[in-house]
């Protein structure tokens, strides 16, 4: 299966072509972010109107690294699951975030979010840590130290192997994939 | 009687943090290549694929190979033959867990209060289960549990009439909702009977065996290879990306229960069943 590469941040349009169960190899600038950095976030938001960075067409990869051993620029660092993102992240792509990286399913009101802003969400493979770290070359901390392993940091990625999962018209690859070999039916309870 | 410093014991925690969090053991890896040849999904052989080499990064450089290097979970088995000098075991252990998660640049993920959320920055405390059990060991076995699976695990308490359909109905339930969060494939304890706490700490504990190895009851074996051949229908796959290897192995643990009750806890793990064991 071919892989695209996407340089990043990129125009929105090159963001709503993207298909979910595209395998893409990013390079470029990405932010870092948890809940408690995301919740930091938009509370200073919310009572001066700033922002820690100019979030318009940017992206954030939800993750925490392990701390760096000596010699390495970053420590061991795959996805977060991404639901604990899902409250604040409708807000984010108002305001202009375009991607979001992380793993796992996402609300209908991110999916809804993600449809009306033309934005797209990928995953990169949860546990994949010491292998996505080597695509990670430069990385800083840019606010709220004080979180650790949960600080915002800013990241500058090669050829990062991610895959869509929610393209810009709303297609999730996790129930594309899941139907094409579910053989089984379930009851809901 | 044998006698036992729980500076051993320590120096054994410190050592099993880092080796369980950096060395992916060779049982799961050969499960991955085992998965590689069944798996349909272009896709998810690519993840496989994916996590073996990550797996051999972390092991040659010494890294973790996942960034969550979990809250740790501690299973002591103390032989009635044994007699511990020192300092309190309890200690002695959470002295392990800070040295390793310091010295092996593991992530401290552990918060103060789940309310306050004050990182504690050196992971502890640790869970520590302890049993006592007859002769002259002591048996420690270490578990990192990362939270992206634990977050996926469930309880209920079904009635007897349920039955053996009303657990793996659960159980599948469970894995079905789990899908791509808790970074499948997985492997899934499953504790049935005791009480709501007897079960989900025997689901944890059946996450020590290794890949493969069926329960010593038969019936509770015959449960595990019908729950997951079922669950490998679901379709999530590696990843959550589609596939059939949706779950690697299914361990069941039962104890006697009450009349009235039939507890089931489904404790889930991810493809990486981290955990090393000493006997001292």
């Amino acid at each position: 299966m071919s892989k695209k590469n996407i340089n990043f941040p990129c125009d929105r349009d090159v963001v709503s072509s993207l298909k979910a169960g595209d395998q893409i190899q990013l390079t470029g600038f990405l932010y870092m972010a948890r809940d408690a950095a995301h919740k930091k976030m938009l509370e200073e938001y919310e009572v001066n109107g700033k922002f820690p960075f100019d979030i318009k067409n940017q992206g954030i990869y939800y993750a925490g690294p392990a701390p760096a051993a000596p010699g390495k620029i970053i420590g061991p660092v795959g996805p977060t699951t991404s639901m604990r993102m899902d409250t604040f992240t409708p807000m984010l792509l108002d305001m202009g975030l375009s991607l979001m990286i992380g793993k796992g399913n996402r609300s209908s009101e991110v999916k809804n979010s993600i449809v009306k802003n033309s934005c797209v969400y990928m995953a990169a493979t949860g546990g994949a840590a010491a292998l996505i770290s080597r695509c990670i070359k430069k990385q800083e901390i840019i606010a709220y130290k004080e979180l650790g392993a949960e600080a915002l940091r800013k990241i500058y990625i090669e050829d990062f192997p991610a895959i869509v999962i929610i393209d810009s018209n709303g297609n999730d690859f996790y129930e594309i994939g899941k139907a094409k070999y579910r053989k089984m039916e379930i009851k809901n309870a | 009687m044998k006698i036992i410093n729980t500076n051993l014991i320590k120096d054994a925690v410190e050592k099993m943090c880092i080796d369980s969090c950096c060395d992916i053991s060779d049982d799961v890896l050969e499960t991955y290549i085992n998965a590689l040849t069944n798996e349909e999904s272009e896709q998810g052989r690519g993840i496989l694929e994916q996590l073996m080499q990550n797996a051999q990064i972390a092991s040659s450089e010494g890294i973790p190979a996942c960034q969550d290097t979990g809250m740790t979970v501690i299973f002591v088995d103390i032989g009635n033959e044994v007699q511990l000098t020192g300092e309190p075991i309890g200690n002695a252990i959470n002295s392990g867990v800070r040295n390793g998660y310091k010295k092996g640049y593991l992530r401290k993920s552990v918060v103060n209060h789940p309310l306050d959320r004050i990182n504690t920055k050196d992971n502890t405390p640790a869970v520590i289960h302890y049993d006592f059990i007859e002769g002259d060991t002591i048996k420690i076995s270490v578990m990192p549990k990362g939270f992206g699976s634990e977050n996926m695990s469930t309880l209920a308490m079904l009635k007897p009439s349920e039955g053996i359909n009303g657990v793996i109905d659960f159980v599948v339930k469970t894995i079905d909702n789990a899908g791509p969060n808790a970074c499948p494939p997985l492997f899934v304890g499953v504790g049935i009977g005791g009480t709501a706490e007897k079960a989900m700490i025997i689901a944890k504990k059946s996450l020590l065996r290794k890949p493969g190895k069926r329960s010593n009851v038969s019936s509770d074996a015959l449960l595990e290879i019908d729950i997951l051949k079922k669950a490998n229908e679901l379709g999530i796959g590696p990843a959550g990306l589609g596939g059939n290897t949706t779950v690697f192995d299914v361990f069941v643990e039962s104890f006697p229960t009450h009349i009235a009750g039939l507890p089931v806890a489904v404790n889930i793990c991810c493809h990486s069943l981290r955990h090393r064991e000493i006997i001292l």
